[in-house]
């Protein structure tokens, strides 16, 4: 008896520990409807809903932090933030320096936006630095051109700069949508990435595990599945 | 901000733009306004003080004091800015927090560097993780005043010393005749004249400080040229405000700003110059004695 108590107390006096330290997630702010900021400067969307849920789950207290896209993965290495939730593809090149958790959100596809139909997407294509679609476009023989935000490539593409975009079709959707037919879909969509997962420090193992099984967890009783359905529309990939 | 803001979406017009520029991301916009005042209000002074500090330094007959000033003032000199600004605030945020891990953590085994990673003691984060929001925005921005401080102390200082010296000789030397000492000579005779010829350069830095501060945004401090990119880009329907991109327009208004900015710099300046060259045996100072005349 004696030494169940003290157990408990032991492991009472390590959740507490555990909960005073401030788990700090970055994210880029600027991919909706993935992440945001809102009118009201709070950051929004699909994964702010997923990352709180999940660290309600993994019982942590967490802080968002905002970033460049272009240094979100050295600012989590050099320890400005404990984790990256920012519509981050799971890749190998990117494995090689940071771990994954399993991924939140199923692989999907990337597209072509431009201003016709007949737009040429092995010419001039815009992408943002540092992601699969650049990697691809770089592949795939096209001129590439990199921006620093998500929104400065469609920017290109509207004002001539570019003959398309490639990007996640999730983040293309209400935008294409919304143009009033000023942009559209062109050539074959194309799957890239293993999904999105979460971005961790190699050396920070018990974090990843702790995401690992909330991620797990939301997954089984569907609610993962509702949130994607919720900001993503009826028709997207779910688990 | 209003109560009629309430559903932006069912407004138009002006009480659509009355809503939308009292937006809670544009009034962090107004307030980063703050941010850049605050920031100019602290590099100059800072950056002032680095710059006497060298200048006395490269002028001072000890060699190796006069050898680090002119270290200091060589190798900010001819280091592109935007490295100084990138390196400094990494290595004084890392260094910062490897000397309080040696300092609070003796016990700690693993290495701090680990692959990419670097990873120190909880304790020793700068600041805490469990620290506000503000203090981590409080953190970045020392950070990057001393970045600023750093890079324009040293142009800062090898302009006063130039003012230093273009002193004429004659008077330090009848100082001295007059038996004070160095020291004395330089604090009565040397200092209030100096002024008059360190200004043209010193406003020159002053004008590239004010035009430098956008580089807070390269630090990710949410400054005003953070906001309006952010702001100015186009928003979908999922934002409460959505709207084509604006940018240009949001680029102008900084335009706008920074134009009053040292149009206002350069009159106050303008008088500053004609205070100090009040009674000057310079070009300047005899063209007031004869204006007033």
């Amino acid at each position: 008896m004696k030494t169940v108590l003290i157990a408990a107390a032991l492991a009472l006096a390590a959740a507490g520990g555990a909960a005073a330290q401030t788990v700090r997630l970055g994210t880029e702010g600027a991919y909706p409807p993935f992440n945001f900021i809102n009118e009201s400067g709070q950051i929004d969307g699909f994964e702010r809903e997923v990352g709180d849920e999940l660290c309600r789950r993994a019982g942590l207290t967490c802080e968002w932090v905002t970033t460049d896209w272009d240094s979100i993965i050295p600012n989590l290495t050099a320890g400005n933030y404990d984790a990256i939730i920012a519509g981050m593809s799971i890749t190998e090149e990117r494995a090689k320096v940071i771990s994954f958790t399993q991924n939140y959100f199923p692989p999907a596809a990337s597209a072509y936006a431009a201003l016709s139909a007949d737009a040429n997407v092995k010419g001039i294509v815009a992408a943002q630095v540092n992601t699969i679609q650049a990697g691809h476009v770089a592949e795939s023989g096209a001129t590439l051109v990199e921006f620093a935000t998500p929104d400065e490539t469609i920017a290109a593409v509207r004002n001539g700069q570019a003959d398309a975009v490639f990007a996640d079709k999730d983040f293309l959707k209400p935008i294409v949508e919304e143009s009033g037919g000023a942009l559209v879909f062109v050539g074959e969509e194309v799957q890239l990435g293993g999904g999105v997962g979460m971005g961790l420090r190699q050396s920070d193992t018990d974090l990843r595990d702790k995401f690992d099984a909330a991620i797990a967890s939301m997954k089984a009783d569907g609610s993962l599945n509702a949130l994607i359905v919720k900001w993503f529309g009826a028709d997207a990939a779910t688990f | 901000m209003f109560s009629f803001c309430a559903d932006p979406k069912s407004l138009e017009g002006a009480a659509w733009f009355a809503c939308y520029l009292t937006s809670g991301t544009h009034l962090a916009m107004y307030w980063s306004v703050g941010t850049v005042m605050l920031l100019l209000a602290l590099a100059a002074p800072a950056a002032m003080a680095f710059g006497f500090a060298g200048a006395l330094a490269a002028r001072s007959r000890a060699a190796p004091l006069a050898l680090a000033g002119r270290g200091y003032i060589a190798m900010v000199r001819g280091v592109p800015d935007v490295v100084f600004f990138l390196f400094v605030p990494i290595a004084v945020d890392q260094g910062v927090e490897y000397l309080r891990h040696l300092w609070l953590c003796p016990d700690w085994t693993e290495p701090v560097r680990r692959g990419a990673d670097f990873v120190v003691c909880p304790v020793a984060k700068m600041p805490p993780s469990t620290a506000p929001r503000f203090a981590h925005d409080a953190w970045a921005f020392a950070l990057a005043l001393l970045a600023f401080a750093l890079v324009f102390g040293a142009f800062a200082a090898n302009t006063l010393r130039g003012a230093i010296e273009a002193v004429p000789r004659a008077q330090v030397e009848t100082a001295e005749a007059y038996g004070m000492t160095p020291a004395q000579a330089f604090r009565r005779v040397v200092l209030p004249q100096m002024w008059g010829y360190a200004l043209p350069g010193l406003t020159n830095l002053w004008m590239i400080l004010v035009k430098a501060t956008p580089l807070l945004f390269l630090l990710g401090i949410q400054d005003i040229v953070y906001w309006a990119r952010e702001l100015g880009g186009s928003k979908t329907q999922v934002y409460a405000y959505p709207h084509p991109d604006w940018r240009v327009w949001y680029f102008a208004a900084l335009l706008a700003f920074y134009l009053t900015l040292t149009w206002g710099s350069e009159r106050v300046f303008a008088r500053l110059a004609d205070r100090l060259a009040r009674g000057q045996a310079t070009a300047a100072g005899e063209r007031l004695r004869r204006g007033r005349a």
